[in-house]
């Protein structure tokens, strides 16, 4: 076996014009993140809401919320995304659809991002549920007791436990969204793994760009860990066993 | 000032309370007790609305409770309530368990909350602990915060849910002492409890409740005396054995 291993080769020139083939996988680390973001700032707004209506006490919200984990979770992310690129513009009236598949701005990255989003927040909001639904009740009879509304009482009472208690789940969710990010490539996003498979192409360099792409989805992996668990220090509850004690 | 009229309420085909009728008034200490699964814990959570009963009626200070278009947080907010398990908030600090309610009920200030917070806590004798978090104080001490932050709310009645069920027994009279002084001050209080002692010193009247259902309605001399109900003799006989 020979192994042809170079690695000048991450400072010549690709032939995609992109720059040297470094820069071509910078650029995919950049969309990769900003992907990943993005959907993770949409992921815990829609989840927090959906996990909510989950555990209150009107029912149609809460059928509603049941609704949409169900379809987000039971469908492979790939048929998700291909449905809001390819689908979507072609069921919606003529004006919006056109503009859609012509004028809106980076639409690969805008329908990967929302498109995360929406598929993480099914899994945020069973998270969040969990979260309200493991504080014993009489944390909600204590805040309504006090005069509070419900939504008060969520707000001030029941989630800021239950955000603490689903911060390690929402952890892996949270890589999950770097890690998913790589699906985008089949509608075209240059992200990480499309950049990788673009640089094996040109380069013939399979071993170090895959060994150089791993090393860079390991370090974002590592910085939402390390950032996650600062949270979770910053957060700890003092006199609580489960936030690690005094 | 409470005033309970045929209240009944049913989990599914199970009656939990049977035609409960009873008032307490102004200045008035009313403790209930009977044994465990007789409803005493339902019946004082349906006097706030917590919860829900499908028949008769509740009226405080006139609002009826059952009422849809009642504006239930400001009935409640009037209406103090302490629970078994104290129920502090636990990511708050003592003082942000005090103030929370009397800024977003009341719309206090934070510093008028803070100043009649720790009033208060100086009252139930915990002012050193003001700092701390509800999980580094003992059972006593949380319940006793409790009590703090329902006071803060300035309540017409106060409602007590088994307060020293879940406490150690050499805590439960530092939360009885504060509750007999609340009592002494005229507090209008309604208490679920089986701390008889605490009925013969401060209560008005004792109610005995059995399998959903107010068995006897006694001052408290009678109720101690000779209580009428053979059911309420057993369960005086088993408790004060002792």
């Amino acid at each position: 076996m020979n192994l042809h291993i170079d690695w000048g080769i991450l400072w010549q020139e690709s032939p995609t014009g992109d720059g040297p083939y470094w820069q071509l996988l910078l650029t995919g680390l950049q969309w990769t993140a900003a992907t990943a973001l993005s959907g993770w700032v949409i992921a815990l707004i829609i989840g927090a809401v959906v996990g909510v209506v989950r555990t209150a006490p009107i029912r149609t919200l809460a059928l509603l919320g049941d609704a949409y984990v169900e379809v987000f979770r039971n469908i492979p992310f790939l048929v998700q995304l291909f449905f809001w690129f390819f689908v979507l513009p072609e069921m919606l009236p003529k004006a919006a659809g056109d503009w859609m598949k012509q004028d809106m701005p980076r639409p690969e990255f805008i329908t990967a991002a929302v498109g995360l989003g929406l598929f993480t927040a099914a899994r945020v909001a069973e998270q969040v549920k969990s979260g309200i639904l493991s504080l014993s009740r009489g944390q909600k009879n204590a805040g309504l007791a006090l005069g509070l509304t419900l939504p008060q009482t969520y707000r001030h009472v029941l989630l800021p436990m239950a955000f603490r208690i689903v911060i390690p789940p929402l952890t892996s969710e949270f890589m999950n969204t770097f890690k998913n990010s790589a699906v985008a490539l089949a509608i075209g996003l240059t992200e990480l793994t499309f950049q990788m498979k673009q640089m094996v192409e040109y380069s013939n360099q399979v071993i170090i760009t895959i060994f150089a792409v791993t090393v860079l989805y390991m370090v974002m992996a590592l910085a939402v860990n390390r950032l996650m668990a600062w949270i979770e220090r910053k957060a700890r509850v003092p006199g609580m066993i489960a936030g690690g004690g005094k | 000032m409470i005033e309970i009229n045929k209240v009944s309420k049913w989990y599914g085909d199970f009656q939990v309370l049977t035609d409960c009728s009873t008032s307490v008034a102004k200045g008035e200490v009313v403790v209930v007790c009977g044994p465990s699964g007789s409803g005493k814990s339902t019946l004082i959570k349906c006097v706030n609305g917590l919860e829900p009963f499908q028949s008769g009626s509740i009226s405080v200070e006139g609002t009826s409770v059952g009422d849809a278009k009642t504006d239930l947080p400001k009935l409640r907010a009037k209406v103090g309530m302490v629970f078994q398990n104290f129920e502090l908030f636990p990511h708050l600090s003592i003082t942000e368990n005090l103030c929370l309610a009397q800024e977003k009920v009341l719309g206090r200030s934070h510093a008028e909350a803070m100043e009649k917070g720790l009033k208060l806590l100086d009252r139930v004798g915990l002012k050193a602990q003001a700092a701390k978090f509800p999980g580094q104080l003992s059972g006593g001490q949380q319940q006793r915060v409790a009590i703090a932050r329902a006071l803060a709310m300035d309540p017409i009645a106060m409602l007590f849910d088994e307060p020293t069920s879940a406490l150690d027994p050499e805590m439960v009279n530092e939360v009885l002492d504060v509750m007999v002084q609340l009592a002494k001050e005229g507090m209008t209080m309604m208490c679920v409890t089986h701390e008889m002692g605490f009925a013969r010193k401060v209560a008005n009247r004792v109610i005995f409740m059995d399998r959903g259902a107010i068995v006897e309605d006694a001052a408290k001399d009678d109720f101690f005396g000779q209580p009428r109900s053979e059911r309420a003799q057993t369960f005086l006989s088993k408790i004060l054995h002792h």
